[in-house]
Protein backbone atom coordinates (compact mmCIF):
# COMPACT_ATOMS: atom_id res chain seq x y z
CA UNK A 1 0.00 0.00 0.00
CA UNK A 2 2.83 2.35 0.88
CA UNK A 3 4.32 1.88 -2.54
CA UNK A 4 0.94 2.48 -4.22
CA UNK A 5 0.45 5.65 -2.17
CA UNK A 6 3.95 6.87 -3.01
CA UNK A 7 3.38 6.11 -6.68
CA UNK A 8 0.08 8.04 -6.62
CA UNK A 9 1.66 11.03 -4.85
CA UNK A 10 4.52 11.21 -7.34
CA UNK A 11 2.17 10.85 -10.30
CA UNK A 12 -0.18 13.52 -8.92
CA UNK A 13 2.81 15.87 -8.46
CA UNK A 14 3.94 15.39 -12.07
CA UNK A 15 0.41 15.78 -13.46
CA UNK A 16 -0.18 18.92 -11.41
CA UNK A 17 3.18 20.37 -12.50
CA UNK A 18 2.21 19.83 -16.11
CA UNK A 19 -1.42 20.98 -15.88
CA UNK A 20 -0.64 24.11 -13.86
CA UNK A 21 1.71 25.09 -16.67
CA UNK A 22 1.76 28.84 -16.15
CA UNK A 23 2.15 28.65 -12.37
CA UNK A 24 4.91 26.05 -12.77
CA UNK A 25 6.66 28.17 -15.37
CA UNK A 26 6.71 31.27 -13.18
CA UNK A 27 7.86 29.27 -10.15
CA UNK A 28 10.65 27.73 -12.25
CA UNK A 29 11.75 31.15 -13.55
CA UNK A 30 11.92 32.64 -10.08
CA UNK A 31 13.85 29.62 -8.87
CA UNK A 32 16.28 30.00 -11.77
CA UNK A 33 16.98 33.55 -10.57
CA UNK A 34 17.48 32.27 -7.00
CA UNK A 35 19.71 29.36 -8.00
CA UNK A 36 21.61 31.59 -10.41
CA UNK A 37 22.37 33.88 -7.50
CA UNK A 38 23.57 30.97 -5.40
CA UNK A 39 25.63 29.49 -8.22
CA UNK A 40 27.27 32.73 -9.28
CA UNK A 41 28.12 33.68 -5.71
CA UNK A 42 29.66 30.26 -5.09
CA UNK A 43 31.51 30.35 -8.38
CA UNK A 44 32.85 33.85 -7.89
CA UNK A 45 33.85 33.17 -4.28
CA UNK A 46 35.59 29.97 -5.27
CA UNK A 47 37.27 31.66 -8.19
CA UNK A 48 38.33 34.55 -5.99
CA UNK A 49 39.70 32.00 -3.55
CA UNK A 50 41.94 30.46 -6.19
CA UNK A 51 42.94 33.87 -7.50
CA UNK A 52 43.90 34.94 -3.98
CA UNK A 53 45.77 31.70 -3.46
CA UNK A 54 47.74 32.34 -6.65
CA UNK A 55 48.48 35.81 -5.41
CA UNK A 56 49.45 34.46 -2.03
CA UNK A 57 51.83 32.02 -3.69
CA UNK A 58 53.55 34.91 -5.41
CA UNK A 59 54.52 36.45 -2.08
CA UNK A 60 57.91 35.36 -0.82
CA UNK A 61 61.03 36.62 0.91
CA UNK A 62 64.32 36.49 -0.90
CA UNK A 63 67.43 36.04 1.17
CA UNK A 64 70.48 37.13 -0.78
CA UNK A 65 73.51 35.21 0.41
CA UNK A 66 76.99 36.62 0.61
CA UNK A 67 79.01 35.70 -2.51
CA UNK A 68 81.77 34.19 -0.37
CA UNK A 69 79.46 31.85 1.53
CA UNK A 70 80.06 28.15 1.02
CA UNK A 71 77.38 25.87 -0.33
CA UNK A 72 77.39 23.97 2.96
CA UNK A 73 76.67 27.02 5.07
CA UNK A 74 73.88 28.03 2.70
CA UNK A 75 72.38 24.54 3.06
CA UNK A 76 72.71 24.83 6.80
CA UNK A 77 70.74 28.08 6.76
CA UNK A 78 68.17 26.47 4.46
CA UNK A 79 67.73 23.60 6.91
CA UNK A 80 67.37 25.96 9.84
CA UNK A 81 64.74 27.93 7.98
CA UNK A 82 62.84 24.78 7.16
CA UNK A 83 62.55 23.95 10.85
CA UNK A 84 60.46 27.10 11.43
CA UNK A 85 56.78 26.27 11.70
CA UNK A 86 55.79 29.31 9.64
CA UNK A 87 57.91 28.23 6.68
CA UNK A 88 56.19 26.27 3.96
CA UNK A 89 59.01 25.96 1.47
CA UNK A 90 62.58 27.18 1.01
CA UNK A 91 64.02 27.16 -2.46
CA UNK A 92 67.71 27.53 -3.13
CA UNK A 93 68.81 29.30 -6.27
CA UNK A 94 72.55 29.09 -6.78
CA UNK A 95 74.53 31.90 -8.38
CA UNK A 96 74.75 29.94 -11.64
CA UNK A 97 71.02 29.27 -11.75
CA UNK A 98 70.35 32.93 -10.99
CA UNK A 99 72.57 33.94 -13.88
CA UNK A 100 70.86 31.56 -16.31
CA UNK A 101 67.44 32.81 -15.22
CA UNK A 102 68.59 36.40 -15.51
CA UNK A 103 69.91 35.86 -19.01
CA UNK A 104 66.74 34.14 -20.07
CA UNK A 105 64.61 36.94 -18.65
CA UNK A 106 66.59 39.61 -20.47
CA UNK A 107 67.45 37.79 -23.67
CA UNK A 108 65.82 40.49 -25.76
CA UNK A 109 67.52 43.33 -23.93
CA UNK A 110 70.89 43.63 -25.60
CA UNK A 111 72.18 46.39 -23.39
CA UNK A 112 71.78 44.40 -20.20
CA UNK A 113 73.26 41.26 -21.71
CA UNK A 114 76.11 43.37 -23.04
CA UNK A 115 76.70 44.92 -19.64
CA UNK A 116 76.65 41.48 -18.06
CA UNK A 117 79.22 40.23 -20.55
CA UNK A 118 81.44 43.23 -19.86
CA UNK A 119 81.52 42.49 -16.15
CA UNK A 120 82.74 39.01 -16.98
CA UNK A 121 82.23 37.63 -13.52
CA UNK A 122 78.81 36.49 -12.21
CA UNK A 123 77.52 39.49 -10.23
CA UNK A 124 74.41 37.75 -8.96
CA UNK A 125 74.22 36.41 -5.41
CA UNK A 126 72.81 33.04 -4.47
CA UNK A 127 69.27 33.30 -3.15
CA UNK A 128 67.05 31.44 -0.73
CA UNK A 129 63.40 32.02 -1.56
CA UNK A 130 61.21 31.50 1.49
CA UNK A 131 57.46 30.95 1.28
CA UNK A 132 55.37 31.17 4.42
CA UNK A 133 52.20 29.19 5.05
CA UNK A 134 50.18 32.39 5.59
CA UNK A 135 51.01 35.92 4.39
CA UNK A 136 50.84 37.16 7.95
CA UNK A 137 53.71 34.89 8.96
CA UNK A 138 56.36 36.72 6.94
CA UNK A 139 56.92 39.09 9.81
CA UNK A 140 58.01 36.20 12.05
CA UNK A 141 60.34 34.84 9.42
CA UNK A 142 61.78 38.32 8.91
CA UNK A 143 62.33 38.59 12.66
CA UNK A 144 64.22 35.32 12.63
CA UNK A 145 66.38 36.57 9.84
CA UNK A 146 67.05 39.90 11.45
CA UNK A 147 68.36 38.06 14.50
CA UNK A 148 65.50 39.09 16.77
CA UNK A 149 64.35 35.59 17.43
CA UNK A 150 65.77 33.20 20.00
CA UNK A 151 66.07 30.50 17.38
CA UNK A 152 68.40 32.53 15.20
CA UNK A 153 71.80 31.90 16.65
CA UNK A 154 74.33 34.19 15.03
CA UNK A 155 76.66 31.91 13.07
CA UNK A 156 74.26 30.73 10.41
CA UNK A 157 72.99 34.22 9.74
CA UNK A 158 76.36 35.78 9.12
CA UNK A 159 76.19 34.73 5.47
CA UNK A 160 72.99 36.74 4.85
CA UNK A 161 73.79 39.88 2.94
CA UNK A 162 70.30 41.21 2.33
CA UNK A 163 66.69 40.27 3.02
CA UNK A 164 64.09 41.94 0.83
CA UNK A 165 61.25 41.70 3.36
CA UNK A 166 61.46 45.29 4.49
CA UNK A 167 61.33 46.55 0.89
CA UNK A 168 58.11 44.63 0.37
CA UNK A 169 56.75 44.86 3.90
CA UNK A 170 53.99 47.33 3.13
CA UNK A 171 52.88 45.46 0.04
CA UNK A 172 52.86 42.09 1.86
CA UNK A 173 50.90 43.48 4.78
CA UNK A 174 48.40 45.17 2.53
CA UNK A 175 47.96 42.05 0.48
CA UNK A 176 47.46 39.85 3.53
CA UNK A 177 44.85 42.26 4.87
CA UNK A 178 43.15 42.33 1.48
CA UNK A 179 43.08 38.54 1.34
CA UNK A 180 41.46 38.19 4.77
CA UNK A 181 39.04 41.00 3.95
CA UNK A 182 37.99 39.50 0.65
CA UNK A 183 37.51 36.06 2.25
CA UNK A 184 35.32 37.51 4.99
CA UNK A 185 33.31 39.64 2.54
CA UNK A 186 32.91 36.60 0.27
CA UNK A 187 31.36 34.49 2.99
CA UNK A 188 29.04 37.33 4.07
CA UNK A 189 27.89 37.90 0.48
CA UNK A 190 27.37 34.14 0.01
CA UNK A 191 25.26 33.93 3.16
CA UNK A 192 23.17 36.98 2.19
CA UNK A 193 22.64 35.70 -1.37
CA UNK A 194 21.60 32.26 -0.14
CA UNK A 195 19.23 33.91 2.37
CA UNK A 196 17.66 36.08 -0.33
CA UNK A 197 17.20 33.15 -2.69
CA UNK A 198 15.53 31.09 0.02
CA UNK A 199 13.11 33.96 0.70
CA UNK A 200 12.33 34.50 -2.99
CA UNK A 201 11.69 30.81 -3.59
CA UNK A 202 9.63 30.37 -0.47
CA UNK A 203 7.40 33.32 -1.32
CA UNK A 204 6.87 32.20 -4.90
CA UNK A 205 5.91 28.69 -3.88
CA UNK A 206 3.71 30.08 -1.13
CA UNK A 207 1.85 32.10 -3.77
CA UNK A 208 1.52 29.05 -6.01
CA UNK A 209 0.03 27.06 -3.13
CA UNK A 210 -2.15 29.98 -2.04
CA UNK A 211 -3.87 29.64 -5.42
CA UNK A 212 -4.60 26.01 -4.57
CA UNK A 213 -5.83 26.60 -1.01
CA UNK A 214 -9.46 25.83 -1.91
CA UNK A 215 -8.39 22.56 -3.48
CA UNK A 216 -6.56 21.66 -0.28
CA UNK A 217 -9.79 22.31 1.63
CA UNK A 218 -11.74 20.05 -0.73
CA UNK A 219 -9.14 17.29 -0.46
CA UNK A 220 -9.47 17.39 3.32
CA UNK A 221 -13.27 17.21 3.22
CA UNK A 222 -13.11 14.25 0.88
CA UNK A 223 -11.01 12.50 3.52
CA UNK A 224 -7.45 13.03 2.34
CA UNK A 225 -4.83 12.63 5.05
CA UNK A 226 -2.35 15.46 5.59
CA UNK A 227 0.49 13.45 4.11
CA UNK A 228 -1.52 12.47 1.07
CA UNK A 229 -2.53 16.10 0.41
CA UNK A 230 0.92 17.51 1.06
CA UNK A 231 2.82 14.89 -0.95
CA UNK A 232 2.00 16.05 -4.49
CA UNK A 233 2.79 19.67 -3.58
CA UNK A 234 6.19 18.63 -2.28
CA UNK A 235 6.80 16.60 -5.46
CA UNK A 236 5.80 19.65 -7.48
CA UNK A 237 8.22 21.80 -5.47
CA UNK A 238 11.00 19.29 -6.12
CA UNK A 239 10.19 19.43 -9.82
CA UNK A 240 10.37 23.24 -9.82
CA UNK A 241 13.79 22.92 -8.19
CA UNK A 242 15.04 20.21 -10.54
CA UNK A 243 13.95 21.94 -13.73
CA UNK A 244 15.28 25.29 -12.48
CA UNK A 245 18.60 23.70 -11.50
CA UNK A 246 19.11 22.12 -14.92
CA UNK A 247 18.20 25.34 -16.72
CA UNK A 248 20.53 27.33 -14.44
CA UNK A 249 23.42 24.98 -15.21
CA UNK A 250 22.59 25.17 -18.90
CA UNK A 251 22.65 28.97 -18.74
CA UNK A 252 25.96 29.05 -16.95
CA UNK A 253 27.98 27.62 -19.80
CA UNK A 254 27.33 30.40 -22.35
CA UNK A 255 27.49 33.08 -19.66
CA UNK A 256 30.88 32.03 -18.30
CA UNK A 257 32.08 31.64 -21.91
CA UNK A 258 30.95 35.17 -22.72
CA UNK A 259 32.48 36.48 -19.50
CA UNK A 260 35.80 34.90 -20.36
CA UNK A 261 35.90 36.53 -23.78
CA UNK A 262 34.78 39.96 -22.70
CA UNK A 263 37.19 40.11 -19.77
CA UNK A 264 40.11 38.94 -21.89
CA UNK A 265 41.41 42.53 -21.84
CA UNK A 266 42.27 42.13 -18.16
CA UNK A 267 45.28 40.22 -17.11
CA UNK A 268 44.53 36.68 -18.25
CA UNK A 269 40.76 37.26 -18.27
CA UNK A 270 38.35 36.03 -15.63
CA UNK A 271 38.29 32.39 -16.59
CA UNK A 272 35.14 31.31 -14.79
CA UNK A 273 34.42 28.99 -17.71
CA UNK A 274 37.47 26.90 -16.91
CA UNK A 275 36.52 26.88 -13.27
CA UNK A 276 32.92 25.96 -14.13
CA UNK A 277 33.94 23.08 -16.40
CA UNK A 278 36.67 21.81 -14.07
CA UNK A 279 34.37 21.75 -11.05
CA UNK A 280 31.19 20.83 -12.91
CA UNK A 281 30.38 17.73 -10.87
CA UNK A 282 30.61 19.64 -7.63
CA UNK A 283 28.64 22.64 -8.95
CA UNK A 284 26.04 20.29 -10.44
CA UNK A 285 25.56 18.57 -7.09
CA UNK A 286 25.33 21.83 -5.15
CA UNK A 287 22.84 23.45 -7.55
CA UNK A 288 20.63 20.40 -8.06
CA UNK A 289 20.48 19.57 -4.36
CA UNK A 290 19.85 23.23 -3.45
CA UNK A 291 17.04 23.31 -6.01
CA UNK A 292 15.47 20.13 -4.68
CA UNK A 293 15.84 21.16 -1.03
CA UNK A 294 14.54 24.70 -1.67
CA UNK A 295 11.51 23.43 -3.61
CA UNK A 296 10.64 20.62 -1.23
CA UNK A 297 11.06 22.56 2.01
CA UNK A 298 9.23 25.64 0.68
CA UNK A 299 6.28 23.52 -0.50
CA UNK A 300 6.18 21.56 2.73
CA UNK A 301 6.05 24.73 4.82
CA UNK A 302 3.61 26.53 2.52
CA UNK A 303 1.06 23.67 2.55
CA UNK A 304 1.40 23.23 6.30
CA UNK A 305 -0.38 26.53 6.77
CA UNK A 306 -3.56 25.10 5.23
CA UNK A 307 -3.34 21.82 7.08
CA UNK A 308 -3.12 23.04 10.65
CA UNK A 309 -6.82 22.85 11.52
CA UNK A 310 -8.77 19.59 11.79
CA UNK B 1 -26.76 7.68 13.76
CA UNK B 2 -26.39 11.45 14.09
CA UNK B 3 -27.05 13.12 17.40
CA UNK B 4 -26.91 16.84 18.19
CA UNK B 5 -27.20 17.34 21.94
CA UNK B 6 -28.08 20.88 22.95
CA UNK B 7 -25.57 22.33 20.51
CA UNK B 8 -24.78 26.04 20.41
CA UNK B 9 -22.32 27.87 18.27
CA UNK B 10 -21.35 31.50 18.61
CA UNK B 11 -18.57 33.39 16.88
CA UNK B 12 -16.11 35.84 18.37
CA UNK B 13 -18.00 38.78 16.83
CA UNK B 14 -21.01 37.88 18.99
CA UNK B 15 -23.23 36.27 16.34
CA UNK B 16 -24.99 33.08 17.35
CA UNK B 17 -25.29 30.57 14.54
CA UNK B 18 -26.86 27.76 16.57
CA UNK B 19 -28.75 28.03 19.82
CA UNK B 20 -29.45 24.87 21.82
CA UNK B 21 -30.09 22.54 18.89
CA UNK B 22 -31.04 18.98 19.74
CA UNK B 23 -31.85 16.53 16.97
CA UNK B 24 -31.22 12.96 15.95
CA UNK B 25 -31.15 11.25 12.57
CA UNK B 26 -31.62 7.51 12.25
CA UNK B 27 -29.79 5.17 9.89
CA UNK B 28 -31.45 5.17 6.45
CA UNK B 29 -33.42 8.39 6.97
CA UNK B 30 -33.74 11.19 4.42
CA UNK B 31 -33.82 14.48 6.32
CA UNK B 32 -34.23 17.89 4.74
CA UNK B 33 -33.13 20.87 6.79
CA UNK B 34 -34.78 24.04 5.59
CA UNK B 35 -34.52 27.66 6.60
CA UNK B 36 -33.61 31.13 5.38
CA UNK B 37 -30.01 32.14 4.80
CA UNK B 38 -28.35 32.51 8.18
CA UNK B 39 -30.74 30.09 9.89
CA UNK B 40 -27.81 27.85 10.84
CA UNK B 41 -28.06 25.07 8.22
CA UNK B 42 -24.48 25.31 7.00
CA UNK B 43 -23.13 25.59 10.55
CA UNK B 44 -24.90 22.33 11.32
CA UNK B 45 -23.16 20.68 8.35
CA UNK B 46 -19.77 22.14 9.35
CA UNK B 47 -20.08 20.74 12.85
CA UNK B 48 -21.01 17.34 11.47
CA UNK B 49 -17.92 17.35 9.23
CA UNK B 50 -15.66 18.48 12.06
CA UNK B 51 -14.77 21.61 10.09
CA UNK B 52 -15.85 23.72 13.03
CA UNK B 53 -16.45 22.97 16.69
CA UNK B 54 -19.48 23.75 18.88
CA UNK B 55 -19.29 26.33 21.64
CA UNK B 56 -21.59 24.18 23.74
CA UNK B 57 -23.12 20.70 23.55
CA UNK B 58 -21.91 17.69 21.59
CA UNK B 59 -22.25 16.31 18.07
CA UNK B 60 -21.95 12.57 17.57
CA UNK B 61 -21.80 10.38 14.51
CA UNK B 62 -22.31 6.67 15.17
CA UNK B 63 -21.73 7.27 18.90
CA UNK B 64 -18.42 9.03 18.21
CA UNK B 65 -18.14 12.55 19.61
CA UNK B 66 -16.88 14.43 16.57
CA UNK B 67 -15.28 17.16 18.62
CA UNK B 68 -13.12 14.64 20.43
CA UNK B 69 -11.83 13.02 17.25
CA UNK B 70 -8.12 13.72 16.90
CA UNK B 71 -6.87 15.58 13.82
CA UNK B 72 -5.05 12.44 12.74
CA UNK B 73 -8.27 10.36 12.74
CA UNK B 74 -10.47 13.01 11.09
CA UNK B 75 -9.80 11.85 7.49
CA UNK B 76 -11.03 8.33 8.40
CA UNK B 77 -14.28 9.76 9.74
CA UNK B 78 -14.77 11.96 6.68
CA UNK B 79 -14.34 8.99 4.36
CA UNK B 80 -17.55 7.59 5.89
CA UNK B 81 -19.41 10.74 4.89
CA UNK B 82 -20.06 11.78 1.30
CA UNK B 83 -20.39 15.52 0.88
CA UNK B 84 -22.04 17.54 -1.88
CA UNK B 85 -21.78 21.35 -1.98
CA UNK B 86 -23.75 24.10 -3.69
CA UNK B 87 -20.56 25.28 -5.45
CA UNK B 88 -19.57 21.68 -6.38
CA UNK B 89 -15.98 22.04 -5.09
CA UNK B 90 -14.38 19.78 -7.63
CA UNK B 91 -10.61 19.80 -8.11
CA UNK B 92 -10.23 22.04 -11.19
CA UNK B 93 -7.11 20.39 -12.57
CA UNK B 94 -8.48 16.87 -12.43
CA UNK B 95 -10.89 15.29 -14.90
CA UNK B 96 -14.31 14.02 -13.80
CA UNK B 97 -12.81 10.53 -13.58
CA UNK B 98 -9.82 11.73 -11.52
CA UNK B 99 -12.05 13.73 -9.16
CA UNK B 100 -14.04 10.62 -8.34
CA UNK B 101 -10.91 8.44 -8.26
CA UNK B 102 -9.29 10.87 -5.79
CA UNK B 103 -11.90 10.03 -3.16
CA UNK B 104 -11.11 6.34 -3.63
CA UNK B 105 -7.35 6.93 -3.57
CA UNK B 106 -7.46 8.74 -0.22
CA UNK B 107 -9.57 5.87 1.13
CA UNK B 108 -6.74 3.51 0.18
CA UNK B 109 -8.57 1.60 -2.55
CA UNK B 110 -6.52 -0.44 -5.00
CA UNK B 111 -5.94 0.58 -8.62
CA UNK B 112 -8.14 -2.33 -9.76
CA UNK B 113 -11.05 -1.23 -7.55
CA UNK B 114 -10.69 2.34 -8.82
CA UNK B 115 -10.62 1.21 -12.44
CA UNK B 116 -13.82 -0.77 -12.02
CA UNK B 117 -15.84 1.45 -9.63
CA UNK B 118 -15.24 4.93 -11.06
CA UNK B 119 -16.68 4.27 -14.55
CA UNK B 120 -19.56 2.44 -12.93
CA UNK B 121 -20.49 5.27 -10.59
CA UNK B 122 -20.10 7.85 -13.36
CA UNK B 123 -22.47 5.77 -15.43
CA UNK B 124 -24.97 5.86 -12.54
CA UNK B 125 -25.01 9.66 -12.71
CA UNK B 126 -25.12 9.49 -16.52
CA UNK B 127 -21.68 10.96 -17.16
CA UNK B 128 -19.94 8.10 -18.97
CA UNK B 129 -19.50 10.26 -22.04
CA UNK B 130 -17.78 13.08 -20.14
CA UNK B 131 -15.51 11.04 -17.92
CA UNK B 132 -12.34 12.67 -19.24
CA UNK B 133 -13.62 16.23 -19.25
CA UNK B 134 -12.22 18.81 -16.85
CA UNK B 135 -14.68 20.69 -14.59
CA UNK B 136 -14.35 23.81 -16.77
CA UNK B 137 -15.74 21.78 -19.69
CA UNK B 138 -18.89 20.70 -17.80
CA UNK B 139 -22.25 22.41 -17.13
CA UNK B 140 -23.58 23.13 -13.62
CA UNK B 141 -25.78 20.03 -13.59
CA UNK B 142 -22.92 17.85 -14.81
CA UNK B 143 -20.56 19.29 -12.19
CA UNK B 144 -23.03 18.44 -9.46
CA UNK B 145 -23.41 14.93 -10.80
CA UNK B 146 -19.63 14.48 -10.67
CA UNK B 147 -19.75 15.72 -7.07
CA UNK B 148 -22.47 13.18 -6.29
CA UNK B 149 -20.46 10.41 -7.93
CA UNK B 150 -17.48 11.43 -5.79
CA UNK B 151 -19.64 11.44 -2.67
CA UNK B 152 -21.10 7.98 -3.20
CA UNK B 153 -18.17 6.10 -4.70
CA UNK B 154 -16.85 4.92 -1.33
CA UNK B 155 -20.30 3.68 -0.24
CA UNK B 156 -20.50 6.12 2.68
CA UNK B 157 -22.84 5.70 5.64
CA UNK B 158 -24.04 9.26 5.28
CA UNK B 159 -24.47 11.74 2.44
CA UNK B 160 -24.58 15.41 3.33
CA UNK B 161 -25.88 17.63 0.53
CA UNK B 162 -25.45 21.30 1.44
CA UNK B 163 -27.83 23.22 -0.86
CA UNK B 164 -26.89 21.03 -3.83
CA UNK B 165 -29.48 22.54 -6.12
CA UNK B 166 -28.78 26.19 -5.24
CA UNK B 167 -26.92 26.84 -8.50
CA UNK B 168 -29.05 24.68 -10.78
CA UNK B 169 -32.03 25.17 -13.08
CA UNK B 170 -35.31 23.29 -12.36
CA UNK B 171 -34.55 20.39 -14.72
CA UNK B 172 -31.14 19.73 -13.16
CA UNK B 173 -32.58 20.28 -9.70
CA UNK B 174 -35.14 17.55 -10.35
CA UNK B 175 -32.47 15.16 -11.63
CA UNK B 176 -30.20 15.74 -8.64
CA UNK B 177 -33.05 15.19 -6.19
CA UNK B 178 -33.99 11.97 -7.97
CA UNK B 179 -30.41 10.73 -7.69
CA UNK B 180 -30.32 11.55 -3.96
CA UNK B 181 -33.61 9.75 -3.50
CA UNK B 182 -32.22 6.71 -5.29
CA UNK B 183 -29.15 6.75 -3.04
CA UNK B 184 -31.42 6.87 0.00
CA UNK B 185 -33.53 4.04 -1.35
CA UNK B 186 -30.39 1.93 -1.44
CA UNK B 187 -30.03 2.47 2.31
CA UNK B 188 -27.71 5.45 2.68
CA UNK B 189 -28.69 8.15 5.16
CA UNK B 190 -29.10 11.54 3.44
CA UNK B 191 -29.08 14.96 5.09
CA UNK B 192 -30.10 17.68 2.66
CA UNK B 193 -30.07 21.39 3.41
CA UNK B 194 -32.08 23.53 1.06
CA UNK B 195 -34.40 26.50 0.77
CA UNK B 196 -36.09 25.18 -2.32
CA UNK B 197 -39.73 24.63 -1.48
CA UNK B 198 -40.38 22.48 -4.55
CA UNK B 199 -37.60 20.06 -3.66
CA UNK B 200 -38.84 19.53 -0.11
CA UNK B 201 -42.43 19.00 -1.10
CA UNK B 202 -41.58 16.65 -3.95
CA UNK B 203 -39.60 14.47 -1.56
CA UNK B 204 -42.31 14.04 1.06
CA UNK B 205 -39.72 13.03 3.70
CA UNK B 206 -38.80 14.35 7.15
CA UNK B 207 -38.28 18.13 7.27
CA UNK B 208 -36.51 20.09 10.01
CA UNK B 209 -37.17 23.82 9.86
CA UNK B 210 -34.63 26.18 11.35
CA UNK B 211 -34.76 29.87 12.12
CA UNK B 212 -32.19 32.06 13.86
CA UNK B 213 -30.15 29.08 14.99
CA UNK B 214 -33.06 27.16 16.47
CA UNK B 215 -35.20 24.25 15.32
CA UNK B 216 -38.72 25.57 15.01
CA UNK B 217 -40.39 22.52 13.42
CA UNK B 218 -39.60 18.87 12.91
CA UNK B 219 -42.18 17.10 10.70
CA UNK B 220 -41.90 13.45 9.77
CA UNK B 221 -43.46 13.94 6.33
CA UNK B 222 -43.12 17.60 6.30
CA UNK B 223 -43.80 20.55 4.14
CA UNK B 224 -41.88 23.70 3.55
CA UNK B 225 -43.29 25.81 6.36
CA UNK B 226 -41.52 29.16 5.90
Amino acid sequence: MLWTTLKRIIKAGFVSFWRNGSVSLSAVFVMIVALFMVASTLLITAFLGTALKDLQDKIDINIYVDAKASEASIMDLKKRLETLSEVKKVEYISREQALIAFRARHENDHRIIQALDEIGDNPLPATLTVKAREPSQYEGIANFLSNKSELSSGAALSIVSKVNYNDNKVAIERLSKLITGVKKLGSIITAVMIGISILITFNTIRLAIFIARDEIGVMRLVGGSKEYIRGPFVVEGILYGLVAAFLTLLLFYPITYWLKNTTQVFYGGVDLLHYFVANFAQIFLIIVSSGIALGAISSYLAVRKYLTSK
Amino acid sequence: MIYFDNVSKSYSDGTTALNGVTLSVKQGEFVSIVGHSGAGKTTLVKLLLGEDSATDGSVSFDSVDIQKVKAHDMPKLRRRIGIIFQDFRLLPNKTAYENVAFAMEVAGKTDEEIASDVPHVLELVDLSQKMWNFPRQLSGGELQRVAIARAIVNHPDLIIADEPTGNLDPVNTYEIVQILKKINDMGTTVVLTTHNKGVVEALGKRVITMDHGKIIRDDSTGKYAL
